[in-house]
């Protein structure tokens, strides 16, 4: 009974085994299901910031200083062990969602802000000097302009995401933390299941760098092409 | 000076405006008839850009009275004040063209997301618009990629799009490479000549000459002088406007 430390078999076995498989699949649409929540929350949020009553401002910053002021994990098992006992019974996969979807907003909500703030008030005004309605300034000229600076960590935060989602394992969602964990249990193979659950984690969020990348990059070609520009106008000068 | 001898487009009257403790306009009077072309001149801080803002609403007003097309706008609620902009066009210092959007989109903008024209009439009326503004080739071109003085006339463009029955200029050259100054203050002549009824805030007194009808003299949150273009310059003016216009000449 004298196994090596390190059997590349039984990683490459874990790899390709239907569980893992599963378990990275779960671990993706978690963190694309939750970031989701998080982007609608957050934008809901950062509206809610520059509304003119005070009530939604107010409100607007106890969401922001309860999630942000908690750790996740502890929004996790609350939504898990609390909700219940008011009458609030959803599934595993639920509850991850709410809580992490939940506890995204708060800090999406920071990033949308900046998004928002960085398109100058000019910009409103020359909006609202077209007769436009505020809803409608913020619909057509401020947001689509704010997206563009928002990608970038938006991009970050999706891949904090991935990672983010292995805290669900405490509450018994199968994605690839808890996959690894249960096929550990089973045989004390800690290195090859953890590294197979690793390999995963690479992948994916090497896969979403490139395409945050390629998204970025997609952006800069078109309209806010400032930097491309800049670089012209200062070789205009220097010739 | 006599009255008017036709009703004033707009007409404002003892305007006043405060931000904070600071008083920036103090019973201003200010009218404009149609077809008419009013410079507004002084020193800065003197009142003539918040004027213009309370003029189309943008900013509230203290007290006063603003008739525009016949009725009282001051005081006009928030909702229905947009669309009571819709009838004066407005132009910045710093264009301010929405930057995400073409320069025909630019100019597409407010006839689609305000008067929701169909989007491909609104196309051939910035096209149009692009021609009046001597940029017909522009159409395609992002505001980053146009000078200054391009940008400042397809936000001129822009505001036209929308057939205002009034223009107001905010120092529309004042952000401008010099050489860039002639080409759109061409266009706002052109404009004024074809009647277009208009109010300009500008430091260039070449432009009050050639193409005002009238020009106010703003000082201190007040209307220290107002006379026809002509009698404006020809020395008649009260000692501190000559002393201004000399100190403007350099």
């Amino acid at each position: 009974m004298h196994a090596s430390l390190f059997q590349p078999s039984l990683l490459a076995q874990y790899l390709v085994s239907a569980d893992f498989f599963q378990g990275a699949a779960m671990t993706l649409w978690l963190s694309v299901a939750s970031l989701a929540l998080g982007l609608g929350v957050g934008l809901l949020i950062a509206i809610g910031q520059e509304a003119p009553w005070r009530a939604v401002r107010s409100a607007v910053w106890a969401y922001i200083w309860l999630f942000r002021g908690t750790p996740v994990l502890l929004q996790l098992v609350f939504a898990f062990n609390v909700l219940p006992a008011f009458g609030v019974l959803l599934p595993g996969f639920a509850c991850a969602v709410l809580a992490l979807g939940l506890n995204e907003g708060a800090y999406m909500a920071e990033i949308m802000r900046s998004g928002i703030r960085a398109v100058g008030p000019g910009q409103r005004l020359a909006a609202r000097a077209l007769g436009l309605e505020e809803w409608r300034v913020m619909r057509w000229v401020v947001l689509p302009q704010a997206l563009r600076i928002v990608i970038p960590p938006i991009g970050n935060q999706f891949v904090g995401m991935l990672k983010l989602s292995a805290l669900v394992s405490v509450i018994g969602v199968k994605e690839l933390l808890l996959t690894a964990d249960e096929t550990a249990s089973g045989n004390f193979r800690y290195i090859e299941t953890l590294t197979a659950a690793g390999v995963y984690y690479l992948a994916l969020t090497t896969v979403f760098m490139a395409i945050q990348s390629v998204i970025e990059r997609s952006f800069r070609r078109r309209p806010g092409a400032r930097r491309a520009v800049v670089a012209e106008n200062l070789q205009t000068v220097i010739r | 000076m006599t009255a008017p001898p036709v009703t004033p487009l707009l007409d404002a009257v003892a305007i006043w405006k405060s931000f904070g403790a600071l008083e920036v306009l103090r019973g201003v009077d200010l009218s404009v008839t149609p077809g008419e072309c009013l410079v507004l001149l002084g020193p800065s801080g003197s009142g003539k850009s918040t004027l213009l803002r309370c003029l189309n609403l943008l900013e509230p007003i203290a007290s006063g009275s603003i008739m525009f097309e016949g009725k009282e706008i001051a005081g006009t609620p928030r909702k229905q004040a947009a669309s009571l902009r819709r009838r004066m066009g407005m132009v910045f210092q710093n264009f301010e063209l929405f930057q995400h959007l073409s320069a025909l989109d630019n100019i597409a903008f407010g006839p689609v997301r305000v008067k929701h024209m169909p989007a491909k009439q609104a196309r051939e009326l910035a096209h149009h618009l692009l021609r009046k503004v001597h940029l017909p080739d522009k159409a395609a071109a992002f505001p980053d990629e146009l000078s200054g003085g391009q940008q400042q006339r397809v936000a001129i463009a822009r505001a036209l799009a929308m057939e205002p029955a009034l223009m107001l200029y905010d120092e529309p050259t004042s952000a401008l490479d010099p050489e860039t100054v002639g080409e759109v203050l061409s266009v706002m002549q052109e404009l004024a000549e074809e009647g277009m009824t208009s109010i300009v805030v500008t430091h260039e007194l070449g432009f009050a000459r050639r193409a005002a009808n009238e020009v106010v003299f703003m000082e201190a949150g007040l209307v220290a002088h107002r006379a026809p273009v002509a009698a404006f310059f020809d020395g008649s003016a009260p000692d501190r406007v000559v002393r201004f216009l000399h100190r403007m000449h350099g």
